[in-house]
């Protein structure tokens, strides 16, 4: 059956955010109101040709001269907020080192160094504190980073949930190593190095407002040595991302944008624990669009995707690794997914926050 | 996943596509009445296994989406009153009104939850016995016993902080207004499998005979919704004009009758009006007199509303079958999931919001 | 009006009044109210929505409706 697909014009949408318009959850759910949010204030505002290009962190030179001897750094920023600060699998302090561990490591730096800034909500045990601190040394030892700056503000009872972090990490890109989200070439092999879902189906469980049990644990971790193990696999590696807020769907369609290519994703590729199904059938959730903290996508020359799979597949944190699609020429930018019938649908970004429903 | 898992098997479903294929000999007009077999033949591409012959038309069973606005409007200014706690399912809370959404309001300060189930919405008034709770029942039939059953219990433990802002609609009236319609195309019918299992399918009897058009009672999962079209299209090849159950594991003649005594003990028949489709007669339910404490509307000072619809909207026309979501000129342009200008763009069951997210050939 | 899944019936008990019993979907479990389905017993499956169990499945009639698509099928593929 030949593939008929809409040409759906305009899928940004062309009115101007108003000015009296408030924030809501959705613009911070990981989606296409994010991504609207950030590029319509922040990007217009701040832009400049590093934020420009996307990427999970900001790359320069130091110094700022690429004919200097010198090196090529990523830098990267991210705050956490999340309610539970402890979940099954992790707690806010494990998710704040390594969200900002991965990011800089999807770029091919190996991360080294963390800043963390804490604010703390007046009324805070200083036991659990001490709990998310543990855990973030622990964290840090695990991905061998240390953290070398920090600051702490307080502010009154009520204006934060508990804690918020933030940390900024850093690390050099190798030499020889260009990894980006517009490198994505016609022809690329997509691959995943695990489950997905599994972070954002813990945490919703473990706030209890839904009022579901499951065994299903986060899979916060830390990714550098992972992706160290697949550069000295092969430098073909074109695109790194770790797929967070938005889940799998929401981070292709930005690599599909940022490259300008279509992808193309197979439905019986993509690994899912049966629990993380369960769930999202219950709730009328799409396991593309939840959240993961411990997993890539690689997108690498398909010469060296089997070879890259294998090298994955032994590490820790690879062993679920699967290819589940290729790149393909498209102006587009669709990302489509050809279901376990043989049909084919498009894949859009998460739209606003993922809520439960009842049809 | 056991009973899901098997009805996805691809060659089951081909096999039953290869089967429709094969016995169609003229082009059908065939609508299913539920907005979640919408999203699924969405979803798995069904409709692109299916002969050119066969059409299949999205009807209006999506609760989210033919909530009349003037309802809307009421939740929102409900939910906007201090000391309310505005509980809700989840897929109601993008819904735009007139002005904004419960989204807005709970970014503007107002407390709004989203309930998995309506007992949690109760528990939510035990635990708040200083706040009003008010949880927003909408639903199909298949939700009625739910929603009923928060009234019952509230009512058994005494809490009188509370009320119900109750929207029902009902599927056989729906059929009726389609069928009425001088421009109706729909020939045959897929019944919703869960609205049948709490109704049972004794009421499509005379729907069939009197329109003469054949009514396969049809699940969800692709080989469900493929064995349901089989059988609809066999009746209109052999013309026969009967009501036949495609969902017997779930499904039974006189449905649960437990649920439906429940729904007749709590509900009383009303006029309704639909979103983009108007006024249909006895096509809701509402509480009856003896239940009126807990209905949020006779409990809260609501100002007279005066809902507008945007007019580039034509989500009624699709509703009811007549056009498709690409033949709407601000579909993907002005009106998005993020700023819909209909109800039908928001629910992950309207036909626009499954056009948007899945694709659909032009 | 329509997501309802099945899911088995681990254990039934009675809470403020109600006959409610525990679901497992599939590794994945949550209460749900079986005042509709009175004759419901652990080990039986049954289509919950939005919360409440709205029937028993049928374990016979699935699987007549199975082993006759199997049986479409196997024709199917013998032609």
């Amino acid at each position: 059956m030949t593939e008929k697909l809409t040409n759906i014009e305009g899928l940004a949408c062309p009115l101007p955010l108003p000015h009296n318009q408030r924030i809501v959850l959705g613009h911070g759910s990981g989606g296409r109101m994010s991504y609207d949010l950030i590029s319509k204030v922040f990007l217009s505002a701040l832009d400049n040709p590093i934020l420009r290009i996307g990427d999970d962190a900001g790359t320069m030179f130091i110094p700022n001269n690429p004919s200097e001897p010198g090196c090529r750094l990523a830098i990267s920023t991210d705050s956490h907020v999340v309610m539970p600060l402890f979940f099954p699998g992790g707690d806010i302090g494990r998710l704040a080192v390594c969200g900002t561990i991965n990011d800089v490591a999807m770029l091919g730096a190996d991360p080294q160094f963390l800043t963390a800034g804490f604010v703390l909500e007046e009324g805070l045990d200083v036991d659990i504190l001490s709990r998310v601190v543990d855990s973030m040394r622990s964290a840090t030892l695990e991905a061998n980073v240390q953290i070398i700056a920090g600051d702490t503000k307080v502010v009154q009872n009520g204006k934060a949930d508990g804690l918020y972090i933030n940390t900024t990490g850093f690390g050099v890109i190798p030499p020889g190593v260009n990894i980006s989200g517009t490198r994505a070439h016609p022809g690329d092999v997509v691959i995943i190095s695990g489950t997905i879902g599994d972070h954002g189906i813990a945490v919703l469980a473990a706030r209890g407002e839904l009022k579901f049990e499951t065994q299903i644990i986060s899979d916060v971790a830390p990714l550098n040595g992972l992706v160290k193990t697949m550069l000295d696999t092969t430098k073909e590696i074109h695109v790194l991302r770790d797929p967070t807020r938005g889940g799998l769907a929401t981070s292709l369609n930005e690599i599909a944008i940022q490259s300008k290519v279509g992808i193309k994703i197979y439905e019986d590729g993509i690994p899912v624990k049966l629990a993380v199904s369960a769930a999202c059938e219950m709730l009328g959730f799409d396991p593309l669009y939840v959240a993961n903290e411990g997993k890539l996508i690689a997108i690498v020359n398909k010469t060296y995707a089997d070879q890259l799979l294998s090298a994955m597949k032994l590490h820790p944190f690879g062993t679920d690794a699967a290819i589940i699609g290729t790149v393909t020429a498209d102006a587009n930018e669709h990302v489509t997914l050809k279901t376990t019938f043989g049909t084919t649908r498009m894949v859009d970004m998460l739209s606003g926050e993922m809520l439960p429903r009842i049809c | 996943m056991k009973y899901i898992s098997e009805y996805r098997d691809a060659h089951l479903v081909q096999a039953v596509m290869d089967e429709i294929t094969r016995v169609i000999h003229r082009p059908w007009v065939i609508m299913e009445i539920c907005g979640g077999q919408t999203h699924s033949i969405m979803k798995y591409g069904l409709d692109q296994l299916l002969p050119e012959d066969l059409e299949l038309v999205h009807g209006p069973g999506c609760p989210v989406c033919v909530t009349s606005l003037e309802m809307i409007d009421k939740a929102l200014a409900i939910a906007t009153h201090p000391g309310v706690i505005f509980t809700s399912y989840g897929d109601m809370l993008r819904v735009p009104g007139s002005e904004g959404d419960l989204f807005s309001v709970r970014a503007s300060g107002g407390d709004v939850r989203v309930v998995y189930s309506s007992l949690d919405a109760v528990k939510i008034a035990q635990e708040n016995p200083s706040k009003q709770v008010v949880f927003f029942a909408i639903g199909f039939e298949t939700t009625a016993p739910a929603n009923a059953m928060s009234v019952i219990h509230a009512q058994n433990l005494g809490l009188e902080n509370f009320s119900l802002l109750v929207s029902h609609v009902r599927v056989p009236p729906a059929m009726h207004a389609i069928l009425e319609s001088s421009t109706n195309r729909v020939q045959g019918f897929l019944a919703a499998g869960h609205v049948c299992t709490v109704m049972g399918y004794w009421e499509y009897g005379p729907i069939a005979q009197k329109y003469k058009v054949p009514v396969v009672v049809t699940g969800f999962e692709p080989l469900d919704i493929a064995q349901g079209i089989l059988s609809a299209v066999k009746q209109l090849e052999n013309g026969t004009h009967e009501v036949e159950n495609a969902y017997a594991r779930v499904v039974s003649y006189e449905g649960n009758q437990p649920a439906q005594r429940m729904i007749n003990q709590v509900f009383e028949d009303c006029n309704q009006k639909w979103r983009g489709i108007g006024l249909i007669p006895s096509s809701g339910w509402q509480l009856k007199h003896e239940f009126r404490q807990f209905d949020a509307t006779q409990r809260f000072n609501i100002q007279k509303i005066t809902p507008a619809e945007s007019p580039l909207c034509i989500a009624g026309q699709i509703l009811q079958g007549l056009k498709k979501p690409y033949d709407c000129s601000v579909f993907a342009g002005q009106c998005t999931p993020e700023h819909p200008l209909g109800a039908t763009m928001v629910s992950s069951e309207g036909a626009c919001a499954a056009y948007y997210h899945y694709g659909r050939p032009t | 009006m329509c997501l309802a899944i099945p899911g088995k019936i681990l254990e039934v008990y009675e809470a403020n009044g109600l006959l409610m019993g525990k679901i497992d979907f599939g590794v994945v479990t949550r209460e749900a109210c079986l005042t509709y389905v009175p004759e419901a017993k652990v080990g039986d499956y049954t289509i919950i929505h939005v919360g409440f169990a709205l029937n028993l499945i049928d374990e016979k009639e699935a699987m007549e409706t199975l082993v006759l698509q199997k049986e479409i099928s196997k024709q199917g593929m013998d032609a």
